[in-house]
Protein backbone atom coordinates (compact mmCIF):
# COMPACT_ATOMS: atom_id res chain seq x y z
CA UNK A 1 0.00 0.00 0.00
CA UNK A 2 3.22 2.60 -0.44
CA UNK A 3 1.93 5.14 -2.48
CA UNK A 4 5.24 3.99 -5.31
CA UNK A 5 1.78 1.12 -6.30
CA UNK A 6 -0.76 3.76 -7.26
CA UNK A 7 1.10 5.74 -10.02
CA UNK A 8 0.32 4.76 -13.26
CA UNK A 9 3.30 3.38 -15.17
CA UNK A 10 2.73 5.06 -18.42
CA UNK A 11 5.88 2.86 -19.88
CA UNK A 12 3.99 -0.35 -19.86
CA UNK A 13 0.38 0.92 -22.21
CA UNK A 14 3.21 3.08 -24.19
CA UNK A 15 5.57 -0.25 -24.75
CA UNK A 16 2.44 -2.45 -25.74
CA UNK A 17 0.30 0.38 -28.00
CA UNK A 18 2.42 0.39 -31.45
CA UNK A 19 2.13 -3.55 -31.26
CA UNK A 20 -1.44 -3.64 -30.06
CA UNK A 21 -2.93 -0.72 -32.14
CA UNK A 22 -1.38 -2.42 -35.47
CA UNK A 23 -2.49 -6.21 -34.67
CA UNK A 24 -5.68 -4.53 -33.78
CA UNK A 25 -6.90 -2.45 -37.08
CA UNK A 26 -5.05 -4.59 -39.11
CA UNK A 27 -5.82 -8.01 -37.82
CA UNK A 28 -8.53 -8.38 -35.25
CA UNK A 29 -10.51 -5.86 -36.83
CA UNK A 30 -10.96 -7.15 -40.12
CA UNK A 31 -11.82 -10.90 -38.95
CA UNK A 32 -14.45 -9.51 -36.98
CA UNK A 33 -15.57 -7.14 -39.58
CA UNK A 34 -15.46 -10.03 -42.02
CA UNK A 35 -17.75 -12.04 -39.85
CA UNK A 36 -20.28 -9.66 -39.36
CA UNK A 37 -19.92 -8.75 -43.21
CA UNK A 38 -20.92 -12.45 -43.79
CA UNK A 39 -24.89 -11.29 -42.12
CA UNK A 40 -25.10 -8.42 -45.01
CA UNK A 41 -26.19 -8.25 -48.30
CA UNK A 42 -26.42 -5.79 -50.76
CA UNK A 43 -30.40 -4.58 -51.84
CA UNK A 44 -30.63 -2.06 -54.08
CA UNK A 45 -27.78 -0.82 -53.43
CA UNK A 46 -27.72 -0.47 -49.74
CA UNK A 47 -26.18 -2.13 -47.78
CA UNK A 48 -29.06 -4.54 -45.48
CA UNK A 49 -28.65 -7.42 -42.64
CA UNK A 50 -30.27 -10.24 -44.11
CA UNK A 51 -29.66 -13.07 -40.86
CA UNK A 52 -28.11 -15.92 -42.36
CA UNK A 53 -29.31 -15.69 -45.78
CA UNK A 54 -25.91 -16.17 -47.40
CA UNK A 55 -25.30 -19.26 -45.32
CA UNK A 56 -28.59 -21.08 -46.68
CA UNK A 57 -26.95 -19.76 -50.17
CA UNK A 58 -23.60 -21.14 -49.54
CA UNK A 59 -24.80 -24.64 -48.46
CA UNK A 60 -28.14 -24.78 -50.16
CA UNK A 61 -27.94 -22.93 -53.37
CA UNK A 62 -26.93 -25.87 -55.55
CA UNK A 63 -24.52 -23.71 -57.50
CA UNK A 64 -22.72 -22.39 -54.52
CA UNK A 65 -22.77 -25.81 -52.20
CA UNK A 66 -21.57 -28.36 -54.88
CA UNK A 67 -18.10 -25.83 -55.19
CA UNK A 68 -17.97 -25.39 -51.82
CA UNK A 69 -17.97 -29.37 -50.91
CA UNK A 70 -15.30 -29.92 -53.66
CA UNK A 71 -13.38 -27.91 -52.49
CA UNK A 72 -13.64 -28.76 -48.97
CA UNK A 73 -13.43 -32.19 -49.77
CA UNK A 74 -10.83 -31.48 -51.68
CA UNK A 75 -8.85 -29.96 -48.97
CA UNK A 76 -9.02 -32.77 -46.31
CA UNK A 77 -7.90 -35.01 -49.23
CA UNK A 78 -4.42 -32.43 -49.17
CA UNK A 79 -4.37 -32.52 -45.78
CA UNK A 80 -4.88 -36.16 -45.78
CA UNK A 81 -2.01 -36.80 -48.19
CA UNK A 82 0.43 -34.39 -45.44
CA UNK A 83 -0.21 -36.34 -42.89
CA UNK A 84 0.47 -39.55 -44.20
CA UNK A 85 3.19 -38.88 -46.04
CA UNK A 86 4.80 -35.52 -45.57
CA UNK A 87 4.89 -35.95 -41.64
CA UNK A 88 5.83 -39.93 -40.97
CA UNK A 89 8.64 -39.31 -43.74
CA UNK A 90 9.82 -35.76 -41.64
CA UNK A 91 9.70 -38.21 -38.48
CA UNK A 92 12.13 -41.19 -40.56
CA UNK A 93 14.36 -38.78 -41.77
CA UNK A 94 15.02 -37.08 -37.81
CA UNK A 95 15.34 -40.10 -36.57
CA UNK A 96 17.82 -40.86 -39.20
CA UNK A 97 19.27 -37.87 -39.08
CA UNK A 98 20.11 -37.95 -35.10
CA UNK A 99 21.25 -41.39 -34.75
CA UNK A 100 24.87 -41.19 -33.35
CA UNK A 101 27.98 -40.45 -34.89
CA UNK A 102 26.27 -39.68 -38.06
CA UNK A 103 28.51 -37.76 -40.26
CA UNK A 104 27.58 -34.83 -42.57
CA UNK A 105 24.14 -34.43 -40.59
CA UNK A 106 24.46 -30.44 -41.37
CA UNK A 107 24.58 -30.88 -45.00
CA UNK A 108 21.68 -33.39 -45.10
CA UNK A 109 19.72 -31.06 -43.23
CA UNK A 110 20.59 -27.52 -44.58
CA UNK A 111 19.64 -29.31 -48.30
CA UNK A 112 16.79 -31.07 -47.54
CA UNK A 113 15.38 -27.72 -46.11
CA UNK A 114 16.28 -25.37 -49.23
CA UNK A 115 12.33 -25.73 -50.68
CA UNK A 116 10.85 -24.84 -47.75
CA UNK A 117 12.55 -21.45 -48.43
CA UNK A 118 11.58 -21.00 -52.32
CA UNK A 119 8.02 -19.43 -52.72
CA UNK A 120 5.46 -21.11 -54.17
CA UNK A 121 5.66 -19.48 -57.15
CA UNK A 122 9.24 -21.14 -57.87
CA UNK A 123 7.99 -23.68 -56.68
CA UNK A 124 4.97 -24.78 -58.59
CA UNK A 125 6.41 -23.61 -62.01
CA UNK A 126 9.82 -25.53 -61.52
CA UNK A 127 7.60 -28.78 -60.87
CA UNK A 128 4.98 -27.53 -63.70
CA UNK A 129 7.87 -27.52 -66.28
CA UNK A 130 9.68 -30.81 -65.17
CA UNK A 131 6.39 -32.62 -64.83
CA UNK A 132 5.58 -31.17 -68.59
CA UNK A 133 5.11 -34.10 -71.42
CA UNK A 134 6.47 -31.12 -73.33
CA UNK A 135 9.91 -31.59 -72.15
CA UNK A 136 10.50 -34.77 -71.44
CA UNK A 137 12.60 -34.28 -68.29
CA UNK A 138 10.06 -36.68 -66.08
CA UNK A 139 9.91 -39.45 -68.84
CA UNK A 140 13.53 -39.46 -69.45
CA UNK A 141 14.24 -39.99 -66.08
CA UNK A 142 11.51 -43.04 -65.67
CA UNK A 143 13.21 -44.32 -68.78
CA UNK A 144 16.34 -44.59 -66.81
CA UNK A 145 14.86 -47.11 -64.13
CA UNK A 146 12.93 -48.94 -66.78
CA UNK A 147 9.90 -47.31 -65.97
CA UNK A 148 8.79 -44.85 -68.88
CA UNK A 149 5.66 -46.23 -69.54
CA UNK A 150 4.29 -45.01 -66.48
CA UNK A 151 4.82 -41.93 -67.48
CA UNK A 152 1.49 -39.40 -67.63
CA UNK A 153 1.32 -35.75 -67.37
CA UNK A 154 -0.08 -35.92 -64.09
CA UNK A 155 -0.99 -32.44 -63.46
CA UNK A 156 -3.43 -32.58 -66.00
CA UNK A 157 -5.51 -35.61 -65.64
CA UNK A 158 -8.43 -35.12 -63.50
CA UNK A 159 -7.71 -38.62 -61.69
CA UNK A 160 -4.04 -37.64 -60.54
CA UNK A 161 -3.75 -33.64 -60.60
CA UNK A 162 -4.84 -33.14 -56.89
CA UNK A 163 -2.41 -36.14 -55.57
CA UNK A 164 0.39 -34.32 -58.06
CA UNK A 165 -0.21 -31.10 -56.21
CA UNK A 166 -0.08 -32.54 -52.88
CA UNK A 167 2.86 -34.83 -52.95
CA UNK A 168 4.75 -31.29 -54.57
CA UNK A 169 3.38 -29.48 -51.20
CA UNK A 170 4.89 -32.38 -49.43
CA UNK A 171 7.96 -32.45 -51.67
CA UNK A 172 8.42 -28.27 -50.61
CA UNK A 173 7.54 -28.68 -46.56
CA UNK A 174 9.18 -32.04 -45.96
CA UNK A 175 11.98 -29.95 -44.05
CA UNK A 176 9.83 -28.56 -41.81
CA UNK A 177 8.77 -31.63 -39.28
CA UNK A 178 12.45 -33.30 -40.20
CA UNK A 179 13.76 -29.99 -38.20
CA UNK A 180 10.92 -29.65 -35.01
CA UNK A 181 11.11 -33.59 -34.51
CA UNK A 182 15.10 -33.87 -34.82
CA UNK A 183 14.91 -30.92 -32.62
CA UNK A 184 12.62 -32.77 -30.39
CA UNK A 185 14.75 -35.78 -30.55
CA UNK A 186 17.96 -34.30 -29.80
CA UNK A 187 16.03 -33.00 -26.80
CA UNK A 188 15.26 -35.98 -25.15
CA UNK A 189 17.48 -36.76 -21.98
CA UNK A 190 20.52 -39.13 -22.34
CA UNK A 191 19.60 -40.98 -19.49
CA UNK A 192 16.57 -41.43 -20.19
CA UNK A 193 17.72 -43.57 -23.81
CA UNK A 194 21.03 -45.28 -21.26
CA UNK A 195 18.22 -46.30 -18.63
CA UNK A 196 16.30 -47.96 -21.45
CA UNK A 197 19.64 -49.36 -22.92
CA UNK A 198 20.23 -51.09 -19.62
CA UNK A 199 17.45 -52.63 -19.61
CA UNK A 200 18.06 -54.21 -22.83
CA UNK A 201 15.71 -51.94 -25.46
CA UNK A 202 18.04 -51.02 -28.31
CA UNK A 203 17.91 -50.37 -32.18
CA UNK A 204 14.22 -49.80 -33.38
CA UNK A 205 12.54 -50.29 -30.14
CA UNK A 206 14.08 -48.24 -28.54
CA UNK A 207 12.80 -45.70 -31.05
CA UNK A 208 9.07 -47.16 -30.91
CA UNK A 209 8.77 -47.96 -27.25
CA UNK A 210 11.02 -44.63 -25.70
CA UNK A 211 11.33 -41.85 -28.31
CA UNK A 212 8.55 -41.78 -29.90
CA UNK A 213 6.09 -41.40 -26.78
CA UNK A 214 8.74 -38.66 -25.51
CA UNK A 215 8.11 -36.72 -29.45
CA UNK A 216 4.40 -36.72 -29.15
CA UNK A 217 4.14 -33.10 -28.20
CA UNK A 218 6.20 -32.57 -31.38
CA UNK A 219 4.06 -34.20 -33.38
CA UNK A 220 1.05 -32.92 -32.24
CA UNK A 221 2.15 -29.02 -32.89
CA UNK A 222 3.22 -30.34 -36.61
CA UNK A 223 -0.10 -32.07 -36.95
CA UNK A 224 -1.98 -28.83 -36.03
CA UNK A 225 0.58 -26.73 -38.11
CA UNK A 226 0.01 -28.73 -40.91
CA UNK A 227 -3.60 -28.04 -40.38
CA UNK A 228 -3.77 -24.62 -40.32
CA UNK A 229 -1.56 -24.27 -43.43
CA UNK A 230 -2.88 -26.60 -45.42
CA UNK A 231 -6.78 -25.05 -45.04
CA UNK A 232 -5.46 -21.61 -46.10
CA UNK A 233 -3.61 -23.02 -48.56
CA UNK A 234 -3.18 -21.03 -52.42
CA UNK A 235 -0.45 -20.26 -53.74
CA UNK A 236 0.89 -23.34 -55.04
CA UNK A 237 -2.63 -24.20 -56.76
CA UNK A 238 -2.92 -20.56 -58.11
CA UNK A 239 0.83 -20.57 -59.59
CA UNK A 240 0.66 -24.65 -61.16
CA UNK A 241 -3.03 -24.74 -61.43
CA UNK A 242 -4.65 -21.27 -61.91
CA UNK A 243 -7.63 -19.69 -59.55
CA UNK A 244 -9.71 -22.10 -61.08
CA UNK A 245 -8.47 -25.09 -59.83
CA UNK A 246 -8.02 -26.72 -63.11
CA UNK A 247 -8.79 -29.28 -64.81
CA UNK A 248 -12.11 -29.40 -63.72
CA UNK A 249 -12.00 -27.90 -60.65
CA UNK A 250 -10.42 -30.93 -59.29
CA UNK A 251 -7.97 -29.57 -57.34
CA UNK A 252 -9.68 -26.72 -56.28
CA UNK A 253 -9.91 -25.94 -52.33
CA UNK A 254 -10.94 -23.45 -50.26
CA UNK A 255 -7.87 -20.59 -50.57
CA UNK A 256 -8.67 -20.77 -54.56
CA UNK A 257 -12.36 -20.79 -54.19
CA UNK A 258 -12.12 -17.61 -51.77
CA UNK A 259 -10.10 -15.51 -54.07
CA UNK A 260 -12.85 -16.87 -56.68
CA UNK A 261 -15.24 -15.35 -54.71
CA UNK A 262 -14.45 -12.13 -53.23
CA UNK A 263 -12.55 -11.32 -55.50
CA UNK A 264 -13.74 -12.33 -59.09
CA UNK A 265 -12.28 -14.38 -61.98
CA UNK A 266 -12.90 -14.19 -65.78
CA UNK A 267 -16.46 -13.96 -66.17
CA UNK A 268 -17.46 -14.37 -62.56
CA UNK A 269 -17.75 -11.03 -60.44
CA UNK A 270 -16.59 -10.83 -56.79
CA UNK A 271 -18.98 -10.45 -54.32
CA UNK A 272 -17.88 -9.11 -50.50
CA UNK A 273 -20.76 -10.56 -48.69
CA UNK A 274 -20.58 -14.31 -49.71
CA UNK A 275 -16.77 -14.32 -49.86
CA UNK A 276 -16.93 -12.95 -46.37
CA UNK A 277 -19.12 -16.02 -45.61
CA UNK A 278 -16.88 -18.15 -46.99
CA UNK A 279 -14.30 -16.31 -44.65
CA UNK A 280 -16.10 -17.67 -41.82
CA UNK A 281 -16.89 -20.80 -42.60
CA UNK A 282 -12.91 -20.98 -43.20
CA UNK A 283 -12.00 -19.36 -39.99
CA UNK A 284 -14.63 -21.57 -37.98
CA UNK A 285 -13.41 -24.79 -39.40
CA UNK A 286 -9.87 -23.62 -38.74
CA UNK A 287 -10.79 -22.29 -34.91
CA UNK A 288 -12.25 -25.97 -34.24
CA UNK A 289 -8.79 -27.53 -35.70
CA UNK A 290 -7.10 -25.23 -33.42
CA UNK A 291 -9.40 -25.71 -30.25
CA UNK A 292 -9.53 -29.36 -30.93
CA UNK A 293 -5.73 -29.49 -30.62
CA UNK A 294 -5.40 -27.39 -27.85
CA UNK A 295 -8.35 -28.48 -25.30
CA UNK A 296 -8.24 -32.19 -26.59
CA UNK A 297 -4.43 -33.32 -28.28
CA UNK A 298 -2.48 -30.87 -25.74
CA UNK A 299 -3.55 -31.61 -22.21
CA UNK A 300 -3.41 -35.76 -23.09
CA UNK A 301 0.15 -35.32 -24.40
CA UNK A 302 1.53 -32.60 -21.52
CA UNK A 303 2.09 -35.49 -18.80
CA UNK A 304 4.82 -36.98 -21.03
CA UNK A 305 7.31 -33.69 -21.00
CA UNK A 306 9.66 -33.48 -18.78
CA UNK B 1 29.76 -61.95 -32.47
CA UNK B 2 31.64 -58.91 -31.52
CA UNK B 3 32.68 -58.48 -35.40
CA UNK B 4 28.87 -59.46 -36.16
CA UNK B 5 27.73 -56.79 -34.31
CA UNK B 6 29.99 -54.02 -36.14
CA UNK B 7 28.96 -55.23 -39.55
CA UNK B 8 25.33 -54.43 -38.73
CA UNK B 9 26.93 -51.08 -37.37
CA UNK B 10 28.76 -50.19 -40.90
CA UNK B 11 25.36 -51.81 -42.46
CA UNK B 12 22.79 -49.64 -41.33
CA UNK B 13 25.33 -46.65 -41.15
CA UNK B 14 25.71 -47.24 -45.35
CA UNK B 15 21.81 -47.92 -45.42
CA UNK B 16 21.44 -44.43 -43.30
CA UNK B 17 23.46 -42.51 -45.69
CA UNK B 18 21.97 -44.11 -49.01
CA UNK B 19 18.77 -43.29 -47.78
CA UNK B 20 20.09 -39.55 -46.81
CA UNK B 21 21.30 -39.01 -50.38
CA UNK B 22 18.92 -40.23 -52.43
CA UNK B 23 16.63 -37.24 -50.05
CA UNK B 24 19.26 -34.51 -50.53
CA UNK B 25 18.91 -35.73 -54.50
CA UNK B 26 14.99 -35.10 -54.85
CA UNK B 27 15.42 -32.05 -52.64
CA UNK B 28 17.84 -30.19 -54.80
CA UNK B 29 17.37 -31.70 -58.60
CA UNK B 30 14.61 -29.40 -59.46
CA UNK B 31 15.99 -26.27 -58.54
CA UNK B 32 19.62 -27.54 -60.63
CA UNK B 33 17.81 -28.36 -63.19
CA UNK B 34 15.75 -25.52 -63.93
CA UNK B 35 19.58 -23.39 -63.19
CA UNK B 36 21.68 -25.68 -65.46
CA UNK B 37 19.18 -25.12 -68.76
CA UNK B 38 18.87 -21.24 -68.10
CA UNK B 39 22.28 -21.49 -69.76
CA UNK B 40 21.41 -23.16 -72.75
CA UNK B 41 20.24 -22.88 -75.93
CA UNK B 42 16.44 -23.51 -76.79
CA UNK B 43 17.83 -26.70 -78.77
CA UNK B 44 19.95 -28.18 -75.90
CA UNK B 45 16.85 -27.58 -73.31
CA UNK B 46 14.77 -30.13 -75.14
CA UNK B 47 17.64 -31.93 -76.91
CA UNK B 48 19.79 -33.07 -73.80
CA UNK B 49 17.96 -31.49 -70.77
CA UNK B 50 19.96 -33.34 -68.42
CA UNK B 51 23.74 -32.08 -69.32
CA UNK B 52 25.37 -28.91 -68.38
CA UNK B 53 25.86 -26.40 -70.78
CA UNK B 54 28.57 -27.06 -73.80
CA UNK B 55 29.95 -24.34 -75.51
CA UNK B 56 27.69 -25.53 -78.62
CA UNK B 57 24.81 -25.05 -76.44
CA UNK B 58 25.55 -22.42 -74.14
CA UNK B 59 22.95 -19.19 -74.49
CA UNK B 60 21.83 -16.31 -71.92
CA UNK B 61 19.36 -15.28 -73.94
CA UNK B 62 16.96 -16.00 -71.07
CA UNK B 63 18.47 -13.38 -69.20
CA UNK B 64 18.33 -10.96 -72.04
CA UNK B 65 14.39 -11.45 -71.89
CA UNK B 66 13.89 -11.54 -68.57
CA UNK B 67 16.13 -8.22 -68.12
CA UNK B 68 14.39 -6.56 -71.12
CA UNK B 69 10.81 -7.99 -70.89
CA UNK B 70 10.12 -7.31 -67.17
CA UNK B 71 10.88 -4.74 -64.81
CA UNK B 72 12.80 -7.16 -62.22
CA UNK B 73 14.90 -4.09 -60.59
CA UNK B 74 11.68 -2.50 -59.57
CA UNK B 75 10.19 -5.57 -58.13
CA UNK B 76 13.27 -6.70 -56.43
CA UNK B 77 13.23 -3.19 -55.13
CA UNK B 78 9.79 -3.75 -53.91
CA UNK B 79 10.15 -6.38 -52.55
CA UNK B 80 13.38 -5.46 -50.95
CA UNK B 81 11.73 -2.49 -49.03
CA UNK B 82 8.23 -4.16 -48.26
CA UNK B 83 10.47 -6.67 -46.67
CA UNK B 84 13.06 -4.66 -44.67
CA UNK B 85 10.80 -1.94 -43.48
CA UNK B 86 8.52 -5.02 -42.07
CA UNK B 87 10.80 -6.65 -40.26
CA UNK B 88 12.15 -3.84 -38.59
CA UNK B 89 8.83 -2.63 -37.23
CA UNK B 90 7.89 -6.06 -36.45
CA UNK B 91 10.84 -6.53 -34.26
CA UNK B 92 10.69 -2.60 -32.69
CA UNK B 93 6.96 -3.03 -31.65
CA UNK B 94 7.71 -6.80 -31.01
CA UNK B 95 10.34 -5.95 -28.56
CA UNK B 96 8.30 -3.28 -26.71
CA UNK B 97 5.57 -5.19 -26.44
CA UNK B 98 7.10 -8.86 -25.12
CA UNK B 99 9.76 -6.46 -22.94
CA UNK B 100 5.95 -4.96 -21.22
CA UNK B 101 4.50 -8.49 -21.20
CA UNK B 102 7.56 -9.83 -19.74
CA UNK B 103 9.27 -7.64 -17.21
CA UNK B 104 6.00 -6.13 -15.42
CA UNK B 105 3.05 -7.71 -13.63
CA UNK B 106 -0.05 -5.47 -13.79
CA UNK B 107 -3.55 -6.38 -14.76
CA UNK B 108 -4.75 -7.67 -18.15
CA UNK B 109 -1.35 -8.84 -18.78
CA UNK B 110 -2.50 -12.68 -19.22
CA UNK B 111 -5.45 -11.67 -21.25
CA UNK B 112 -2.98 -9.16 -23.44
CA UNK B 113 -0.58 -12.19 -23.95
CA UNK B 114 -3.34 -14.41 -25.24
CA UNK B 115 -4.96 -11.53 -27.22
CA UNK B 116 -1.69 -11.26 -28.98
CA UNK B 117 -0.87 -15.27 -29.54
CA UNK B 118 -4.35 -15.84 -31.06
CA UNK B 119 -2.84 -14.45 -34.20
CA UNK B 120 0.10 -17.20 -34.61
CA UNK B 121 -2.96 -19.83 -35.17
CA UNK B 122 -5.52 -17.97 -37.04
CA UNK B 123 -4.50 -16.63 -40.45
CA UNK B 124 -4.98 -13.09 -41.10
CA UNK B 125 -5.86 -14.65 -44.56
CA UNK B 126 -9.42 -14.52 -43.64
CA UNK B 127 -10.07 -11.19 -43.12
CA UNK B 128 -8.88 -10.01 -46.54
CA UNK B 129 -12.35 -9.02 -47.38
CA UNK B 130 -12.49 -6.29 -44.79
CA UNK B 131 -8.77 -5.52 -45.21
CA UNK B 132 -9.28 -4.87 -48.81
CA UNK B 133 -12.34 -2.81 -47.89
CA UNK B 134 -10.36 -0.89 -45.28
CA UNK B 135 -7.45 -0.26 -47.66
CA UNK B 136 -9.85 1.08 -50.33
CA UNK B 137 -11.47 3.48 -48.09
CA UNK B 138 -7.70 5.02 -46.73
CA UNK B 139 -6.77 5.00 -50.37
CA UNK B 140 -3.84 2.61 -49.74
CA UNK B 141 -4.71 0.18 -52.16
CA UNK B 142 -1.56 -0.31 -54.51
CA UNK B 143 0.56 0.93 -52.07
CA UNK B 144 3.44 -0.38 -50.45
CA UNK B 145 2.27 1.22 -47.43
CA UNK B 146 -0.66 -1.58 -47.19
CA UNK B 147 1.68 -4.84 -47.81
CA UNK B 148 3.80 -3.51 -44.79
CA UNK B 149 0.55 -2.52 -42.35
CA UNK B 150 -0.51 -6.20 -43.21
CA UNK B 151 3.23 -7.96 -42.88
CA UNK B 152 3.60 -6.35 -39.25
CA UNK B 153 -0.04 -7.44 -38.19
CA UNK B 154 0.97 -10.43 -39.55
CA UNK B 155 4.18 -11.28 -37.87
CA UNK B 156 3.76 -9.85 -34.82
CA UNK B 157 2.05 -12.43 -32.50
CA UNK B 158 4.95 -14.73 -33.48
CA UNK B 159 7.53 -12.46 -32.87
CA UNK B 160 6.05 -11.42 -29.53
CA UNK B 161 5.19 -14.92 -28.39
CA UNK B 162 9.39 -15.64 -29.00
CA UNK B 163 10.59 -12.71 -27.35
CA UNK B 164 8.46 -12.86 -24.61
CA UNK B 165 10.12 -16.18 -23.42
CA UNK B 166 13.91 -14.80 -24.70
CA UNK B 167 13.27 -11.96 -22.27
CA UNK B 168 12.27 -13.71 -19.44
CA UNK B 169 15.92 -14.98 -19.32
CA UNK B 170 17.80 -12.23 -19.29
CA UNK B 171 18.82 -11.70 -15.56
CA UNK B 172 16.66 -9.28 -13.01
CA UNK B 173 20.24 -7.75 -11.51
CA UNK B 174 21.48 -6.35 -14.42
CA UNK B 175 17.99 -4.62 -15.03
CA UNK B 176 17.98 -3.21 -11.67
CA UNK B 177 21.61 -2.37 -11.76
CA UNK B 178 20.09 0.09 -14.63
CA UNK B 179 17.56 1.57 -12.60
CA UNK B 180 19.66 1.91 -9.56
CA UNK B 181 21.73 4.43 -12.09
CA UNK B 182 18.98 5.92 -12.61
CA UNK B 183 17.51 5.06 -16.29
CA UNK B 184 14.45 5.08 -17.83
CA UNK B 185 12.86 1.72 -18.42
CA UNK B 186 13.00 2.39 -22.60
CA UNK B 187 16.83 2.66 -21.76
CA UNK B 188 16.74 -0.36 -19.76
CA UNK B 189 15.43 -2.21 -22.92
CA UNK B 190 17.11 -0.75 -26.08
CA UNK B 191 20.48 -0.60 -24.31
CA UNK B 192 20.33 -3.04 -21.89
CA UNK B 193 17.95 -6.31 -22.56
CA UNK B 194 17.68 -6.04 -26.86
CA UNK B 195 21.62 -6.70 -27.27
CA UNK B 196 21.43 -9.68 -24.93
CA UNK B 197 18.54 -11.00 -27.06
CA UNK B 198 20.00 -10.37 -30.32
CA UNK B 199 20.15 -13.98 -31.01
CA UNK B 200 17.12 -14.61 -30.93
CA UNK B 201 16.16 -11.09 -32.65
CA UNK B 202 17.75 -13.16 -35.61
CA UNK B 203 15.97 -16.13 -35.66
CA UNK B 204 12.16 -13.90 -35.62
CA UNK B 205 13.56 -11.56 -38.26
CA UNK B 206 14.66 -14.76 -40.19
CA UNK B 207 11.37 -16.90 -39.78
CA UNK B 208 9.30 -13.82 -40.25
CA UNK B 209 10.99 -12.49 -43.57
CA UNK B 210 10.26 -15.99 -45.69
CA UNK B 211 6.93 -15.67 -45.59
CA UNK B 212 6.76 -11.95 -46.17
CA UNK B 213 9.42 -12.30 -48.92
CA UNK B 214 7.28 -15.38 -50.63
CA UNK B 215 3.54 -14.14 -50.23
CA UNK B 216 1.40 -13.81 -53.35
CA UNK B 217 -1.69 -13.88 -51.70
CA UNK B 218 -1.88 -9.86 -50.59
CA UNK B 219 0.33 -8.27 -53.34
CA UNK B 220 -2.12 -9.90 -55.78
CA UNK B 221 -5.10 -8.37 -54.17
CA UNK B 222 -4.00 -5.20 -52.43
CA UNK B 223 -1.00 -4.04 -55.21
CA UNK B 224 -0.99 -5.18 -58.21
CA UNK B 225 -0.47 -1.92 -59.94
CA UNK B 226 2.89 -2.68 -62.13
CA UNK B 227 4.44 0.27 -59.91
CA UNK B 228 4.22 -1.91 -56.37
CA UNK B 229 4.79 -5.13 -57.57
CA UNK B 230 6.78 -7.19 -55.56
CA UNK B 231 8.86 -10.08 -57.24
CA UNK B 232 6.76 -13.12 -56.11
CA UNK B 233 3.85 -11.35 -58.18
CA UNK B 234 6.29 -10.51 -60.95
CA UNK B 235 7.92 -13.80 -61.42
CA UNK B 236 4.46 -15.07 -61.42
CA UNK B 237 2.84 -12.77 -64.16
CA UNK B 238 6.17 -12.72 -66.12
CA UNK B 239 5.93 -16.64 -66.27
CA UNK B 240 2.45 -16.36 -67.33
CA UNK B 241 2.88 -14.32 -70.39
CA UNK B 242 6.06 -15.99 -71.49
CA UNK B 243 4.94 -19.44 -70.97
CA UNK B 244 6.32 -20.33 -74.02
CA UNK B 245 9.11 -18.84 -73.86
CA UNK B 246 11.20 -21.80 -72.66
CA UNK B 247 14.66 -19.91 -72.27
CA UNK B 248 12.72 -16.63 -70.63
CA UNK B 249 10.82 -18.65 -67.83
CA UNK B 250 13.71 -20.83 -66.62
CA UNK B 251 16.00 -17.51 -66.74
CA UNK B 252 13.47 -15.94 -64.14
CA UNK B 253 12.84 -18.88 -62.37
CA UNK B 254 16.84 -19.12 -61.48
CA UNK B 255 16.94 -15.69 -61.10
CA UNK B 256 13.98 -15.53 -58.35
CA UNK B 257 15.84 -18.74 -56.79
CA UNK B 258 19.21 -17.63 -56.39
CA UNK B 259 19.15 -14.75 -54.10
CA UNK B 260 16.73 -16.75 -52.13
CA UNK B 261 18.85 -19.50 -51.16
CA UNK B 262 22.10 -17.70 -51.73
CA UNK B 263 20.73 -15.73 -48.31
CA UNK B 264 19.49 -19.28 -46.65
CA UNK B 265 22.93 -20.33 -47.00
CA UNK B 266 24.37 -17.53 -45.37
CA UNK B 267 21.83 -17.78 -42.57
CA UNK B 268 20.94 -21.12 -42.29
CA UNK B 269 23.08 -21.75 -39.26
CA UNK B 270 21.21 -18.94 -36.98
CA UNK B 271 17.67 -20.43 -38.52
CA UNK B 272 18.72 -24.08 -37.89
CA UNK B 273 19.96 -23.09 -34.27
CA UNK B 274 16.12 -21.29 -34.17
CA UNK B 275 14.23 -23.83 -34.76
CA UNK B 276 16.66 -26.52 -32.95
CA UNK B 277 16.69 -24.19 -29.72
CA UNK B 278 12.84 -25.05 -29.19
CA UNK B 279 12.18 -21.16 -30.01
CA UNK B 280 9.25 -22.45 -32.26
CA UNK B 281 7.22 -24.91 -29.69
Amino acid sequence: MTPKIKTIRWHIPLLLLPAVIIYSAIMIFPLLATLNLSFFNVEEGKQVFVGIANYIVLFGNEIYSEKFWNALGNNAYFFMIHMLVQNPLGIILAAMLSSKKLRFTAFYRTAIFIPAILSFVIVGFVWKLILSPLWGIAPDLLDMIGLKSLFLPWLGKEAYALTTISLISVWQYIGIPMMLIYAALLSIPEEVVEAAECDGITGSSLFWKIKLPLILPSIGIISILTFVGNFNAFDLIYATQGALGGPGFTTDILGTLLYRTFFGFQLQLGDLYAGSTLATVMFFIILAGVCGYLFGVQNRLRRYQF
Amino acid sequence: MHLDKKFSHIGRSIFIHTFLICFTILALFPMVIVIINSFKTRKGIFREPLSFPTAETFSIKGYETVITGGDFQLYFTNSFIVTSVSLFFILLFGAMASYALSEYRFKGNLFMGLFLAFGIMIPIRLGTVAILKLMVATGLVNTLTALILVYIAQGLPLCIFILTEFMKTVSDDLKNAGRIDGLSEYRILFTLVIPLIRPAMATVAVFSMIPIWNDLWFPLILASGEEVKTITLGAQNFIGQYLTNWNAVLAALSLAILPVVILYLIFSRQLIRGITSGAVK
